[in-house]
């Protein structure tokens, strides 16, 4: 025990003591406002599943020295797309060309990565424009609604008992990629290789599918949030997603991940996403308008990352 | 006459335009260290790479205990018992020394084929004690390392893998004297041990302390071969710089 908590650096410990802070802040000064109702904190889960779902395979890929920026668009179009099919379809098949519209885009993004050997930042600069645009066009810019119940229950209103259907998502994917991450040889690999991808490659490592894996990996956990938001919300529109980059990233980097490769921690990525939503919360019934909330979400941000990102660049 | 359990027959490699290697020959056995000099581009490190799969040779061949063997991958060459020590480390410095000691290789255990962190440290420990490298702990990251301890690290986890033979490309450029020394007696164990080694260096005082062969490269092309005890420093010198 002591070797472990010895293995966990100072700075995880940061996102955890500002979630109680800001927490325990919330809680007093939103005390009246329902701030710790029973249906406000299960809504806080409600609306940060996405942003967990995707933060978790968002570990990988920061992990792994990487980055991708399509996420966000990702989501409009994979949730256009699965809307769009469930008219005519049946929700499986629907659900199936979802989740192929991420894993495509996450083997093309791999594919340009490793075979051109480019940066991440660029490739995916530029499919997120690709993408943000084949989402205006594909349903000219018009919201589809969903209205298969099955799935609006099990991807995003229902409940099991008293927990919301979408909580066992986020816990699932959390669940899976942190014994992925911290006990599977991919985890380690991962690390390996954004840490030092030629010590990576010499010692056998096969660094490039580690890399197409990782954004593989991105593009399908922006497919399955797609999916959720899809189900919560009972429809697409082209505009889901468009402020998930950012959250993301701020989540994921909170949460002990190293930016620039072979450090992550998985469990650090919940705790930071839940953070990211228990601030849009509490924003938001302190009255603070959406301009307001982005404002305020802004400025935290930066004060966040200054606090944990400081002193990474330098080994 | 039995076949030695390294022999090298004209390797060449081109890199585009540019031939790096032309014409390297030379044979190494177990339990000998065969030391392979020359100036800043001589090709010395071109052909450790060849000969740890990093990259192929354009022609020639390579053969271990008389069989010829191709190294699609650095992977294969590891399979074929061979291990190098790169001239820059190569070492994932945020990762715990024991993940670095089996990086690729990692030992699992279970159905759920869980990484067995436990048994690494542990074996690692087992290693460093061994080899008598004062590390505090396995679990220690490399960057909280010192630079001999770093290279004790690269060295002990290529003898801990090599079957057959180490590549050794600079092994001690970074380091102090003292760290040199303890270096060297690493690299006299292994030997002790068996193992074939092939030696890049550019300090000749080395080269003469641990090689029981010299082989001369000059801008890709192999000049000689000498017994070290039957040649100098300074003719050594001489074939490098090209004035013999």
């Amino acid at each position: 025990m002591v070797t472990r908590l010895r293995e966990v650096e100072p700075r995880r410990f940061v996102v955890y003591a500002a979630f109680l802070l800001i927490f325990v802040f919330f809680a007093a000064t939103l005390h009246d406002d329902g701030f710790l109702s029973h249906t406000n904190l299960l809504n806080i889960v409600r609306q940060t599943t996405p942003i967990t779902v995707m933060a978790v395979a968002v570990v990988f890929v920061l992990s792994a020295g990487e980055i991708d920026l399509s996420l966000g668009a990702v989501v409009a179009l994979s949730a256009l797309v699965t809307a769009d099919v469930m008219q005519s379809h049946s929700a499986v098949l629907a659900i199936a060309a979802g989740l192929g519209v991420g894993i495509g885009v996450g083997v093309v993004n791999g594919l340009f990565v490793t075979v051109l050997v480019l940066p991440s930042f660029l490739v995916t600069l530029a499919s997120m424009g690709v993408i943000t645009g084949l989402a205006r066009s594909v349903t000219d810019l018009q919201a589809v609604a969903v209205e298969n119940q099955r799935f609006v229950d099990v991807f995003g209103s229902g409940n099991v008992g008293p927990i919301p259907s979408l909580a066992f998502w986020a816990l699932g994917a959390v669940a899976l990629g942190h014994f992925v991450f911290r006990h599977r040889r991919f985890g380690a690999h991962v690390v390996a290789v954004g840490d030092n991808a030629r010590a990576a490659r010499a010692a056998g490592i096969r660094v490039d599918r580690v890399h197409l894996a990782v954004f593989i990996l991105s593009g399908a956990s922006a497919a399955l949030a797609a999916i959720l938001y899809t189900g919560r919300l009972q429809g697409a529109s082209y505009t889901l997603g468009e402020q998930d980059l950012l959250t993301v990233i701020a989540a994921v980097v909170i949460g002990g991940t190293r930016l620039f490769g072979g450090e992550g921690s998985v469990i650090g990525a919940l705790v930071g996403s839940l953070l990211m939503g228990m601030l849009t919360n509490g924003l938001i019934l302190w009255g603070l308008t959406s301009s307001g909330q982005l404002i305020a979400q802004g400025a935290l941000l930066l004060l966040a990352i200054s606090l944990t990102l400081r002193g990474q660049r330098g080994r | 006459m039995p076949m030695p359990l390294l022999r090298v027959e004209h390797l060449r490699k081109e890199f585009g335009a540019v031939v790096a290697v032309d014409g390297v020959t030379l044979d190494a056995d177990g339990g000998e260290v065969v030391a392979l000099v020359g100036d800043n581009g001589a090709g010395k490190s071109t052909v450790v790479n060849c000969l740890a799969g990093v990259y192929p040779p354009t022609s020639g061949r390579i053969l271990l205990d008389g069989a010829a063997v191709q190294f699609p991958h650095p992977l294969e060459a590891r399979r074929q018992g061979i291990e190098a020590v790169f001239q820059d480390l190569a070492l994932a410095e945020l990762q715990p020394v024991y993940m670095n000691m089996f990086l690729g290789r990692e030992l699992v255990r279970g159905p759920l084929r869980r990484l067995d962190r436990e048994a690494m440290s542990a074996e690692t420990q087992r290693l460093l004690d061994n080899l008598d490298v004062r590390i505090d702990s396995p679990r220690k990251t490399i960057r909280d390392l010192s630079g001999g301890q770093r290279q004790a690290v690269a060295i002990a986890r290529a003898v801990h893998w090599a079957q057959r033979l180490v590549l050794m490309d600079e092994p001690t450029a970074s380091l102090g004297v003292a760290e040199t020394q303890r270096v060297e007696e690493l690299i006299r164990r292994l030997r002790d041990r068996g193992t074939a080694i092939l030696l890049v260096s550019h300090s000749l005082d080395q080269v003469f302390r641990l090689a029981d062969r010299i082989c001369v490269l000059r801008r890709g092309k192999q000049v000689e071969i000498r017994t070290a005890a039957q040649t100098t420093g300074e003719e050594i010198a001489a074939m490098i710089t090209g004035l013999l």
